[in-house]
């Protein structure tokens, strides 16, 4: 188990690291970084490539945002091999991502919560 | 005084961006978010009937209520200010984008306000999603189809 | 030669008598709290938007000014005042309850300096008696509206910016006694040196400072050793050591200052320092005006400088044209 959460506390950082690097040296905005690093994740996905990072690193690859790419890819390539073209269509409508339905629930439960703060510093 | 002089000016005046220093707390912090997101995974596996592949889903949610907590009480901010991309890049940080845009616009309703402007941030992030999957997955079904690659 | 290239020669006395000055919590630790005449608690009231809040801040100073002159608000002639809100709402509606003929300016940050050029051509002219010009900014709704929703976790970096919440108002009027008097100003030209970058607005607003300062030496006949002080509004410390490398030929020594470099002391937390609408108000109205009136500063040259960018032009590519408007107060020997 301990072996697990250093993997995943390494290569989970390995990734922050690239991102702190977009955004530091390429000058990237958070947005532009995170989009890039979800691009990077579907890419990689399609070599067949992110499948195999998951089961090595855990939740190291699972958590950061290059899961998104990759699991909405998944989705589109598992159907497109049972029912061809249409299913890169079909796959990817199908495939929920947990995290951007929990953004959602959780953004107006957290609206409605939360008041607007004091200026916290 | 030309453009160039004054632009050797603000170069020269430019604080130094600490690379190595940031660098080095993005990954700590990245790092200590997916530990206690694989944490997060066993405690599923273990508790509930998840396996390695599936637990994945619950802890990506749950990682997004703890960053909703932590958003909503303001110490989001504080961690953001250390780590940078260390709290940007995990599945907190988009919950983050989204969970601040909502609070913030409240006051507009939650209709026009909350509705309309949640995915400020974070719409930049599906699109991408949903658009590379569709590309990436549409060239490797056509090179499968045509023989050059295998699923 | 003064009235040519911008800058005015005012021949009537035109006196700063009073002013008011209201700022929020986060300002409360800032080395010139003593010079405001209100800190608020909360930056926001519980039922209250930012703007509303915003707005209430903007009339809170008017009144000061008012009282500290025994003039009711609703005798003064024409209100002026600016924020960097969209279509300056919370002056607007400021503006509704004060219920006086009204000219809303934007000249982003550089807006108080704007105000108070009119509220001077009017007296001059003849035109008005009485006049409050200013200028205000509140930190949470500019944030929301040019940078990012309050609780979004970003890394600043060293050569960013925070937006002052305060209302600056200063009341004008003629032939006062012992009151710092306007003498000159200058009106800015917008100048672009090619920045881009929305997170480094001092590297941006130093080329409109200097065209502005020597503008006004210039046709003032005047060296900036004549001034005891030249006070930027937020060129923050970066901005204002670019500003003084530019003028690294002449001696400025403590001459040249900057409002918002100085605003939150050394606090490492507010990076290059305050700026906003209000930075410049709070401090030329709160500060400077005090030290005018007690006669430890009787050469001034207060030059309030903005960044004149909008969220739209960032992200449609485009550079950061500034503007940086400047007024000239002398104090007088009191009699």
């Amino acid at each position: 188990m301990i072996s697990s959460l250093v993997t995943a506390f390494i290569v989970g950082g390995l990734i922050c690291v690239i991102g702190q690097i977009f955004m530091d040296v390429f000058k990237l905005t958070p947005a532009h970084t995170l989009s890039t690093l979800v691009v990077l994740g579907s890419i990689l996905d399609g070599f067949g490539l992110y499948e195999p990072l998951i089961d090595f690193a855990g939740a190291g690859a699972t958590v950061p945002i290059t899961s998104f790419g990759n699991s909405l890819t998944h989705g589109a390539l598992a159907e497109a091999e049972k029912h061809g073209l249409i299913g890169v269509l079909t796959g990817m409508f199908e495939v929920t991502s947990s995290g951007i339905s929990a953004a959602i629930l959780f953004g107006v439960i957290g609206a409605f919560i939360f008041q607007k703060r004091k200026t916290t510093y | 005084m030309d453009q160039q002089q004054f632009q050797k000016i603000i170069d020269e005046k430019n604080p130094k961006v600490p690379y190595f220093m940031n660098i080095l707390k993005a990954f700590i912090v990245g790092g200590i978010i997916c530990t206690i997101g694989q944490l997060i995974t066993f405690f599923y596996m273990r508790f509930f009937p998840f396996t390695e592949g599936t637990a994945s889903n619950p802890t990506v949610a749950t990682l997004v209520f703890i960053a909703m907590l932590l958003t909503g009480t303001g110490l989001y901010k504080k961690i953001a200010q250390f780590g940078g991309a260390g709290s940007a890049v995990p599945v907190t940080g988009f919950g983050n984008a989204v969970i601040s845009a909502a609070i913030e616009h409240k006051s507009e309703g939650y209709v026009l306000g909350v509705g309309g402007n949640m995915f400020k941030l974070a719409g930049s992030v599906i699109l991408f999603g949903v658009l590379s999957a569709f590309v990436v997955a549409l060239i490797k079904t056509i090179l499968v189809n045509i023989g050059v690659v295998s699923w | 030669m003064v009235n040519t290239f911008g800058t005015l020669q005012f021949t009537s006395k035109i006196c700063i008598a009073t002013t008011g000055t209201v700022v929020g919590p986060v300002e409360k630790d800032s080395p010139f709290a003593d010079s405001f005449d209100e800190v608020l608690s909360l930056e926001t009231e519980k039922d209250e938007t930012n703007e509303q809040a915003h707005s209430r801040m903007i009339e809170q100073a008017c009144h000061w000014a008012a009282k500290k002159n025994h003039t009711q608000v609703d005798k003064v002639d024409v209100l002026i005042g600016g924020d960097l809100i969209n279509q300056l709402s919370p002056t607007n509606f400021a503006a509704r309850s004060l219920a006086l003929p009204f000219l809303g300016v934007f000249s982003a940050c550089a807006s108080s300096m704007e105000s108070v050029i009119l509220g001077c051509l009017l007296l001059e002219s003849g035109n008005a008696k009485t006049v409050l010009a200013g200028a205000s900014s509140h930190h949470q709704a500019v944030e929301r509206q040019f940078r990012y929703p309050l609780q979004y976790g970003t890394q600043k970096p060293k050569t960013s910016q925070w937006t002052v919440t305060g209302a600056g108002f200063s009341l004008l009027e003629k032939d006062i006694k012992n009151a710092p008097v306007v003498t000159h100003a200058t009106i800015g030209k917008v100048v672009d040196s090619y920045q881009t970058n929305p997170l480094h607005m001092g590297a941006a607003m130093a080329s409109a400072a200097r065209d502005t300062i020597e503008r006004h030496l210039t046709n003032t006949n005047s060296k900036m050793t004549d001034f005891d002080v030249i006070m930027t509004g937020d060129l923050g410390n970066i901005g204002i050591s670019i500003l003084k490398e530019m003028f690294q030929d002449e001696n400025t020594g403590v001459i040249l200052q900057d409002a918002g470099a100085q605003f939150y002391g050394n606090d490492k937390f507010f990076n290059a320092g305050a700026s906003g609408a209000g930075c410049s108000a709070t401090v030329f109205f709160g500060q400077i005006y005090e030290q005018l009136k007690k006669g430890f500063l009787k050469r001034v040259l207060l030059v309030a400088t903005g960044a004149l960018l909008s969220p739209l032009t960032f992200q449609q590519g485009e550079t950061i044209p500034c503007i940086a408007h400047a007024i000239e107060c002398r104090m007088e020997k009191r009699s």
